[in-house]
């Protein structure tokens, strides 16, 4: 089950994995909450893929996925990975380099 | 081990088991590890853990078809298989025929942040994965505690290994989780809290600059077990828990006999030998022959065709050969025929382990009939007494149940003479017990053998001198003298003192001899004279009674005529 959202055609800034499992709560939470943060300060820079490892299991053993779910920010470099349902926002905007004090909102907003 | 695969078939309701197929650990386990259960492998660095791991998937594929999983915490699939290659393990080959998955699982502590609630599904969902793929019966999980250091969350980790192996046991798969030795504790997590089947713990010991690999099974639930600390090697055929033949006292024995190589010393035993299988212990002190007479029973059992195995771990094969062809003893031929086979190393070269699995392997490998070791004394410089004896038994028994014949010499203290023990305290262990010695006298020292026990045989009580000459060894005859048995000078005086006595005697009896030849004469001299005097007084008398006759005669015919001529007047 690949759900892609592009919105930009081209090599996008931003590239995530989110690994889920199934429709968990702690899976269904972790997507709405990326795809709000997404929107929110990506819009337009992004390219999300969302993998269900129940579906494909393989892909959890290549991309070294553990706990569920997790979100792997493939760029920019470095990697890192989020685990957790991605509710802690504060958290999960520092990890991906969004956070206020650096100044980097959305140009859209 | 078949054995007892087949009786705790037979006994129906018993634990199943998965055999491991680890040289001794089924043994020790009464079939293996519990079937479709997680067992815990713990011990500090260097212990094997992993080791144990793979092997018991290579085991499980290579002997009982068994298809396994390893997931490894810490080292990628390439390390691990370059790691075992050594031990003749070759996972790429197994991966690539579908057999064998390697899962390596990367936790990155630094690449990691906590955003919120999870679980450890990818493992799970992985693991599951790897097992179904290939259709696994067996997991490790080598070391699950790396997770520890990479999830923060000691709460969620802790669930989730336990609802991990509760799903590993719904699996019905056979686990193996390594961990680390902790403080205080089995394992440094306490994982042993979720593991509640088997544990097994892992150690490694340096007592006197001599490292010993321990092995103990500190439960298995629902089954017994042998609880005793067991040693084990890592040796070039994997690991091997040494060695459980002592359990019982049950070998086969063999009513056949085989000669010690001295054939006096063989008179001296009932039955004109050693059974077959039985273990013979030479005791004496330094230099009293004893690895001639080792020598000489390695010589014995290759003249017959048989295969010996000789230990030295004082002299080197080719001293030994030079040594004992000085005493027409030639044992070279034999190597050359693959009969002898002489293993020489130094005792200090390796702890008694490994020395006991190098004597294992020889004895799988070349198929003895007998294995002489010279001498056991020396062991004792790699180990205590107790580890020596233990280990001893454990040989002894190992090659009784081979029905190998084995024949131990050792050196005892010369201090005490009459000391009957062997340091080792192996004599109660052995069958028969030959003692050589010293019989020091005035001015010079002899040598003698006695048997001090033969179970199941008569045997002679008698103390015999023996000379080691260049035909061998050889039994002198007994010599009893005025204060008992006479050794050496004493032994010649006392027989040329014989000698002359005898010739005394000789000459005394055909003195005897000669009086009574003179005797018959004389009488027989006398006889023909009193013949003779007979004969002539005989005579005589016959000449008187005929004179007498004739006289008589004339006198009747005298009176007949005077009748006649007064009848005619």
């Amino acid at each position: 089950m690949d759900l892609e959202e592009h919105e930009e055609d081209g090599a996008a800034e931003y590239v995530l994995h989110l690994y889920i499992t199934g429709a968990t709560p702690n899976s269904t939470r972790a997507v709405q909450n990326i795809k709000g943060i997404c929107e929110q300060y990506l819009k337009g820079r992004y390219e999300l893929l969302i993998i269900d490892i129940y579906q494909q299991p393989a892909l959890a053993k290549q991309d070294q996925i553990v706990a569920a779910p997790t979100l792997v920010k493939k760029m920019p470099l470095p990697t890192r990975r989020l685990i957790g349902d991605l509710s802690e926002k504060d958290k999960v905007l520092l990890a991906l380099g969004l956070s206020a004090p650096f100044g980097t909102t959305s140009p859209h907003d | 081990m078949q054995d007892l695969m087949t009786s705790s078939a037979s006994l129906g309701p018993q634990l199943p088991k998965t055999p491991t197929g680890i040289d001794g650990l089924d043994e020790i386990t009464e079939g293996g590890l519990p079937k479709g259960r997680p067992t815990l492998v713990c011990g500090s660095a260097g212990c094997g853990k992993t080791l144990m791991g793979v092997e018991f998937l290579v085991r499980g594929i290579q002997q009982y078809n068994e298809p396994g999983v390893l997931m490894a915490f810490e080292e990628t699939a390439d390390e691990l298989a370059a790691n075992v290659t050594s031990l003749g393990f070759d996972l790429q080959t197994l991966q690539g025929q579908g057999q064998l998955r390697i899962d390596h699982v990367h936790v990155d502590r630094s690449e990691i942040e906590e955003t919120g609630e999870y679980d450890l599904e990818g493992l799970f969902i992985r693991l599951g994965y790897a097992i179904d793929s290939i259709g696994a019966k067996r997991v490790v999980l080598d070391t699950i505690e790396a997770l520890f250091s990479g999830f923060p969350n000691q709460a969620v980790l802790r669930s989730e290994i336990r609802r991990l192996f509760r799903w590993l046991k719904d699996k019905g798969v056979t686990t193996i989780i390594t961990a680390e030795r902790g403080e205080g504790s089995l394992t440094r997590q306490g994982l042993e809290e979720y593991v509640s089947d088997c544990v097994i713990l892992l150690d490694n010991r340096v007592i006197e600059q001599i490292t010993t690999r321990r092995l103990r099974i500190v439960k298995y639930r629902g089954s017994t077990h042998g609880t005793n600390e067991y040693p084990y090697l890592i040796t070039e055929d994997g690991i091997s828990v040494l060695p459980v033949t002592s359990l019982k006292l049950a070998h086969e024995v063999s009513d056949e006999i085989v000669s010690s190589g001295v054939p006096a010393l063989d008179a001296m035993f009932g039955r004109h030998g050693f059974y077959k299988g039985s273990s013979v212990l030479i005791t004496g002190t330094a230099g009293t022959a004893k690895t001639t007479l080792a020598a000489s029973f390695a010589h014995a059992v290759c003249s017959t065709g048989k295969r010996c195995a000789f230990f030295a771990f004082e002299e080197s094969p080719q001293q030994l050969v030079r040594n004992m062809r000085s005493v027409g003893l030639d044992l070279a031929p034999f190597i050359e025929q693959g009969l002898l086979h002489v293993e020489a190393s130094r005792p200090t070269l390796n702890g008694l382990e490994k020395h006991l699995v190098t004597l294992h392997r020889l004895v799988k490998e070349f198929k003895p009939d007998a294995v002489v070791i010279d001498p056991i004394s020396n062991l004792i410089t790699v180990g205590n007494i107790s580890e020596v004896r233990s280990m001893l038994t454990r040989l002894i028994d190992f090659l009784k149940i081979s029905n190998i014949t084995a024949l131990f010499t050792s050196l005892i203290s010369g201090r005490n003479i009459q000391q009957e023990m062997t340091e080792e305290g192996v004599s109660s262990l052995v069958d028969t017990w030959i003692s050589v010695r010293d019989l020091e006298g005035v001015g010079e020292r002899n040598r003698g053998v006695s048997i001090l026990k033969a179970r199941g045989m008569a045997h002679s009580n008698q103390v015999r001198e023996f000379v080691v000459t260049n035909q061998g060894v050889q039994l002198l005859d007994v010599v009893i003298g005025p204060t008992g048995i006479v050794t050496g000078a004493s032994r010649l005086t006392q027989q040329m003192q014989e000698q002359a006595q005898a010739l005394a005697s000789q000459q005394e009896l055909e003195r005897k001899d000669r009086e009574i030849e003179r005797k018959r004469r004389v009488l027989e001299a006398t006889i023909a004279n009193l013949r003779t005097e007979f004969e002539s007084v005989e005579e005589e008398l016959r000449q008187i009674n005929h004179e007498e006759l004739v006289r008589q005669q004339k006198l009747a015919d005298t009176r007949r005529q005077i009748a006649g001529t007064a009848s005619a007047e």
